[in-house]
């Protein structure tokens, strides 16, 4: 991708141009939510402007408009991360998406579902394995449905790299994991983990895998089927859509056995007072009025990031996230979280300054239009173990410039000697 | 680039107060061996309290013990244990400067007096002479996001006293 490309890439993105503080913005936190394009905001505006309606239901032209573009969206996002439309339930989030599976998973050990959700019951002396990478999301629903059915949680480590444990992994995955959840890539250290690995290891002892997407989704080209996970989340707001909108997959043999999580309007085929029956996956996950205009938007993203390429997204990316690493690399007493030069990684670095809170980093960045987040990025585990409390991360995407990362650079080089540490 | 919004945010009693934190200790370990947060000790009531910025993570955790009763109690101990950024940490050494030793009226007061500049977005002009190293956190009201950082650990202190109410 051309400087010339970036550049017409961002006067789509009307958002960065501006000045933050007297200076021109740098946008480093795509990580945490991406940006959106204009055609993204007309496609929401669009739907209202136009077909606004409740979808599968009314018998007036509005709906039928409503519902044919909200099932055109789903099939606009399966195409695009290798999957069947049926395999894509909508979401608020990436998060919902995980309690959803955490709790139809519940809701069968509880003996809810018909005979086929037998096989997702849990109970004490069954395992669920995740790892030492994982962002909260990731890792929570899961440590509760453990509680709440008596499994056991375990956890393959994080190497002092900031790379996964493989051999570790081996020894853990066992007859008695019946599910995998990992990472695809880190939010924190910007691996991307060796999911093909490690679904052999899990599927060799008949475990479910559970793939968090949100840091991949948006950052190179996704084929879950090829993968063969046999769940997968990811968040339409990092990857140029709106927030409110999440994607779950599921292997249609999978969800066609799962008992629901929310349930309510639009999921069920006949209700009496005292029982009810369910929709066929994916509306039997879709309780309630939808997300309609959100998944519209997001199938706009898909669009968007579909013409410029995954392909060229990811090898662009990859040029960033090299560019990050060399320069903080470069910089005395910055410390680089994971890997270093070499190693390939999603478009992002984390970093711990020597003597300096990572909340002070961010605000001195942010005096210079830097955006970057700080903190512990949602992933306290995996902090703990690279022995940091919080650390200072800088994301990019597809409109980051060069110029951005060296100014990000620039100004991370002064942040030691204004704190007096470098002295 | 170091700009003077800078050097009016991180003062240097600021930078000065976080690289020597007074009245910090390694740790503090649990007031007493069960749930109990607040304990009597050779006649000094102490209490305890943790207090987490979940924006960041920094934790302080501040130890009172109090001396006699009612608003006429005296600060008499006084510890915190934390990580975090300059300004929570800054914040925690000056609490420690200006409540030990004072009632805890008057800790109180300062405490209002501290709470009331801060939420002022800068419009308050801090009296030194009443609030001494604390009137160099008048520049973190101008950033509403720090706001939390400078009053994590008076937090902690005021939910410790009033755990001994």
């Amino acid at each position: 991708m051309s400087t010339d490309e970036v550049l017409r890439i961002r006067n789509d993105f009307p958002v960065l141009h501006q000045l933050v503080n007297g200076h021109p913005l740098a946008y480093l936190d795509s990580g945490a939510t991406s940006q959106n394009p204009i055609s993204v905001m007309e496609a929401e505006q669009e739907y209202y402007e136009q077909r606004n309606a409740a979808v599968h239901r009314g018998a007036h032209t509005l709906a039928f408009a409503a519902t044919e573009v909200f099932e055109a969206a789903r099939a606009t996002v399966a195409a695009f991360v290798g999957a069947r439309e049926n395999e894509i339930v909508w979401t608020s989030n990436a998060t919902e998406g995980v309690n959803l599976v955490a709790y139809s998973f519940s809701n069968a050990s509880l003996g809810l579902g018909d005979a086929a959700s037998a096989r997702f019951r849990l109970s004490a002396g069954d395992e669920i394995v995740v790892t030492e990478m994982e962002h909260h999301s990731n890792l929570i629903p899961w440590q509760q449905l453990a509680l709440r059915t008596g499994a056991t949680l375990r956890f393959i480590p994080v190497l002092p790299d900031g790379t996964l444990d493989l051999t570790a992994a081996a020894d853990i995955l066992n007859p008695r994991t019946r599910l995998l959840a990992v990472t695809h890539a880190s939010n924190v250290v910007g691996t991307i983990n060796p999911i093909d690995d490690l679904v052999a290891l899990a599927h060799a002892v008949d475990a479910l895998v559970f793939l968090d997407a949100c840091q991949s989704a948006p950052h190179l080209a996704l084929d879950l089927a090829a993968l063969d996970v046999d769940f997968a989340v990811f968040s339409g707001h990092k990857m140029l859509g709106p927030t409110g909108i999440g994607v779950l997959y599921g292997k249609a043999d999978l969800l066609a056995d799962m008992p629901p999580f929310l349930t309510g309007g639009s999921m069920i085929t006949t209700v009496d007072m005292e029982k009810a029956e369910f929709l066929a996956p994916p509306q039997r996950f879709e309780a309630g009025t939808q997300r309609i205009s959100q998944a519209i938007a997001l199938a706009s993203a898909v669009d968007y990031l579909s013409h410029t390429g995954m392909g060229r997204i990811r090898a662009r990316e990859a040029e960033l996230g090299s560019r990050l690493v060399e320069g903080v690399s470069a910089i005395p007493g910055v410390r680089l979280l994971g890997p270093g030069v070499g190693v390939e990684r999603i478009g992002l670095a984390a970093v711990d300054v020597a003597g300096v809170h990572a909340h002070d980093v961010g605000q001195f960045l942010d005096e210079a239009g830097i955006a970057v987040r700080v903190g512990h990025h949602c992933a306290q585990p995996l902090h703990k173990k690279l022995g940091v409390t919080a650390s200072t991360r800088a994301s990019t995407y597809l409109y980051t410039t060069d110029d951005e990362v060296d100014q990000f650079l620039a100004v991370l080089a002064e942040v030691a000697p204004f704190f007096g540490v470098a002295r | 680039m170091t700009s003077s919004a800078m050097q009016q945010l991180y003062q240097q009693i600021i930078l000065d107060h976080a690289k020597s934190a007074h009245g910090a200790v390694a740790e503090l370990p649990a007031i007493s061996a069960d749930a109990a947060t607040t304990a009597t000790v050779d006649g000094v009531r102490l209490a305890q309290s943790h207090q987490v910025n979940t924006t960041c993570g920094d934790e302080v955790t501040v130890r009172v013990g109090l001396t006699g009763t009612g608003a006429d109690a005296q600060v008499d101990e006084f510890a915190w244990c934390g990580a975090g950024c300059s300004i929570s940490m800054a914040s925690a050494s000056v609490l420690n400067d200006t409540v030990r030793g004072t009632s805890v009226a008057e800790s109180e007061a300062m405490l209002d007096l501290f709470r009331e500049m801060l939420r002022s977005r800068g419009t308050i002009e801090p009296d030194e002479e009443v609030l001494g190293d604390a009137a160099a956190f008048a520049g973190v009201s101008k950033y509403p996001a720090r706001v939390k950082c400078a009053m994590l650990p008076w937090v902690a202190f005021e939910a410790a006293l009033l755990q001994l109410r």
